[in-house]
């Protein structure tokens, strides 16, 4: 049992930081489908910083990490965000592209650094991890939970997040108003870029002390776009969605070890699959109710009426 | 009207020319650097001109021959490549026409795979019967999305996602089953080749020097399908009903065309047109379904959108735009490993799809330029 609830709150944070990234640029009106690949990138730099800290504190070797998996994850978004709101591009297709591109260049580098064929890093996690009463926690639940909050009151006690959320429902009023657009919706893909790149490197770093870059973050990212639709782009509902989501997930990792799940010998693959499933049943059944921000995908322009 | 066409052609071939070109120029820089830190490791003294001659014979100009750089048989398996990318650039490129992203390729190219040994392992069917059987498995993979999208409103870019991890799990699931599955061999643990257990399954090749095993007549299947493809959109009502879905969903609809039932349609021919290129992989007997470590997506179902971008979508154009990206990975495959990763093939095709992504901008600019050098006003 205590398992489970290591690996649920393990993965429940890691989509929700991700989730409310996503949220902070959608509200700001860019889709972002490229978190998948902002957070490889994160997860890539923040285990490269790990290493290079190695004989640091272990307190400078979170904290460097993690700004070093953040600020990636910030110059990562960037890239979609000239695209989309600069060039107007298709924020479909750009995001897909930096998904292609963010696991490719994590390949290139791993196997660089390793000098093989092999796409695989170590690094200790030590430092990230700490136990409470036998239950193994880790940095990123405490920094999550404060975020949560911090994103809360960012977006509906602030200034900016009024005018961020009045871009993402209709620019042209938000424009006319004075409110610059461009400069909140780069806000808005700048925060989810952090919160991406932290979610990236908080997925990798405290579950094992080796990761494989072939296999990116094998589709958190995307499971954490539904999270958010399912979380109705709002902080608390988001953490729930993640929590709802995550107990399917964890389930791959500890099936073996549940008695009675066990007895099932059921593949692994099938609890792989069940968070997507999961996700689908979901979406069609809110999929009615969803009100996404209104304006989001539409290349802001400013002559259109 | 025909002048305008060709017009329009031109600006999307010169336009596509410039994203490869932008992306090879990258895909160098990339190669300059790793050059240069290796030379850097071994601690001798070198000039930026070994830099940059080392990134050239040991990696970019692999890159550039492709396949040709060890010929023939390095050209046999560009040919085997470019069959299955024809097929899910199509894919990707018929979903783009009418007005839909189909990133789920990848998934419907596993069950679509899924589908090809089920028929020619199991079943052991003639080689064509097989391929209908990678295209069926496909076309329903894609239109579960399809009815996500028509009926419950549901965006297919986020159905396609789901579905490709769901496809690719329960494919590992079926081919392996704990290793007691027909199609599995224990000692290689991979699939069985098809050639082995079905003669019959396995698609037939010519028997010459650049078509032989694993180049066999699928290329001429794929070409003859986007031939197809390009005659259905162009010539036919069919077509013309699904192009106009894309354009406007709400006008297809008060014109009396059934938009619901053309997007399921659309998805289904989609996910159909992966399968078979799934088929055509497996049965040329390219490579084998490996279960227990396929923890990626194909990567045939991603190219698919970067072949589809290159070419803008036009079937003919796609035969083309499959040809460059099989030539460069190929070619990736055949650099200096140890210094250059293959995978720097597929930052060249990231940096073309993100180039893609705002191809549009670049049109318009370039049709202005045309325009005004006629001395019209851009009337467009």
């Amino acid at each position: 049992m205590l398992l489970l609830m290591k690996y649920t709150l393990l993965y429940s944070f890691v989509l929700m930081l991700v989730a409310l990234g996503g949220m902070f640029s959608e509200r700001s009106g860019i889709i972002n489908i490229a978190l998948e690949g902002i957070m490889v990138i994160g997860g890539l730099v923040g285990v490269l910083a790990t290493n290079m800290m190695a004989s640091a504190s272990p307190a400078m070797v979170v904290l460097v990490s993690i700004a070093a998996a953040g600020a990636a994850g910030i110059l990562y978004s960037l890239l979609l965000a000239f695209a989309s709101i600069n060039l107007k591009a298709d924020q479909t297709i750009g995001g897909t592209a930096l998904n292609i591109l963010a696991t490719a260049i994590a390949m290139v580098i791993a196997k660089r650094i390793n000098g093989t064929q092999s796409p695989k890093l170590d690094y200790y996690n030590g430092p990230f991890i700490f136990d409470v009463g036998g239950l193994t926690l880790n940095v990123f639940i405490v920094l999550g939970a404060v975020l949560l909050i911090v994103a809360y009151v960012l977006l509906y006690k602030t200034r900016l997040g009024l005018r961020l959320r009045s871009c993402g429902e209709h620019p042209q009023a938000a424009d006319s108003v004075g409110i610059n657009v461009y400069k909140m919706r780069y806000t808005g893909v700048i925060f989810s870029g952090l919160l991406g790149g932290i979610g990236g490197f908080a997925y990798i770093a405290p579950a094992v002390q080796s990761w494989n870059f072939e296999i990116g973050v094998s589709g958190m990212g995307f499971l954490a776009l539904a999270v958010m639709i399912f979380g109705q782009w709002k902080p608390f509902r988001i953490f729930f969605a993640a929590l709802f989501f995550s107990l399917f997930r964890a389930m791959a990792n500890i099936a073996d070890s549940i008695p009675f799940l066990a007895q099932l010998h059921w593949p692994k693959e099938i609890y792989n699959m069940m968070p997507f499933i999961a996700s689908m049943v979901v979406l069609a059944l809110t999929s009615k109710k969803s009100r996404a921000p209104k304006a989001e995908g539409v290349p802001y322009d400013k002559g259109m009426r | 009207m025909n002048k305008r066409r060709i017009a329009s052609g031109l600006q999307m071939l010169l336009s596509a020319l410039v994203c490869i070109l932008v992306g090879l120029v990258i895909g160098f820089l990339v190669l300059t650097v790793l050059s240069y830190t290796s030379l850097a490791a071994a601690g001798q003294p070198f000039t930026m001109g070994d830099v940059i001659t080392q990134a050239y014979n040991s990696g970019f100009k692999q890159l550039l021959m492709g396949g040709f750089y060890l010929a023939p048989r390095a050209v046999r398996n560009e040919i085997a490549l470019t069959a299955p990318l024809i097929m899910t650039g199509l894919s990707v490129g018929f979903a783009f026409k009418t007005g839909l992203f189909n990133i789920g390729a990848a998934g419907q190219y596993a069950v679509g795979a899924f589908g090809g040994l089920l028929f020619s392992l199991v079943f052991k069917l003639p080689w064509y019967l097989c391929l209908v059987g990678a295209a069926l498995f496909g076309a329903l993979w894609g239109a579960i999305p399809g009815i996500f999208k028509a009926y419950l409103n549901i965006n297919e870019v986020i159905t396609s996602i789901m579905f490709n991890w769901i496809g690719l799990y329960a494919v590992n699931t079926l081919t392996y089953m704990g290793g007691n599955s027909p199609m599995y061999n224990l000692k290689t643990t991979k699939t069985w080749p098809v050639a082995a257990v079905s003669p019959q399954s396995a698609i037939p090749d010519l028997g010459t020097t650049y078509f032989k095993k694993p180049a066999t007549i699928a290329i001429f299947l794929a070409v003859a399908v986007a031939l197809i493809l390009y005659v259905v959109l162009n010539k036919t009502t069919f077509g013309y009903e699904l192009k106009a879905c894309g354009y406007s969903k709400t006008a297809a609809k008060y014109a009396g065309i059934n938009e619901k039932r053309n997007i399921v349609l659309s998805m289904t021919i989609s996910g159909a047109l992966a399968g078979f290129g799934a088929g055509l992989y497996y049965l040329s007997g390219v490579a084998e379904w490996q279960p227990l470590v396929s923890t990626v997506l194909p990567g045939m179902g991603f190219d698919g959108i970067s072949v589809a971008l290159l070419a803008s979508s036009n079937p003919l154009g796609i035969i083309f735009s499959a040809l460059f990206i099989s030539h460069i990975s190929t070619g990736g495959g055949m650099m200096n490993a140890g210094m250059f990763p293959p995978e720097i093939a597929d930052v060249i095709s990231g940096v073309i799809i993100y180039l893609c992504a705002f191809m549009m901008l670049f049109r318009t600019a370039l049709s202005k330029l045309f325009t005004r050098k006629k001395g019209k006003g851009g009337n467009e």
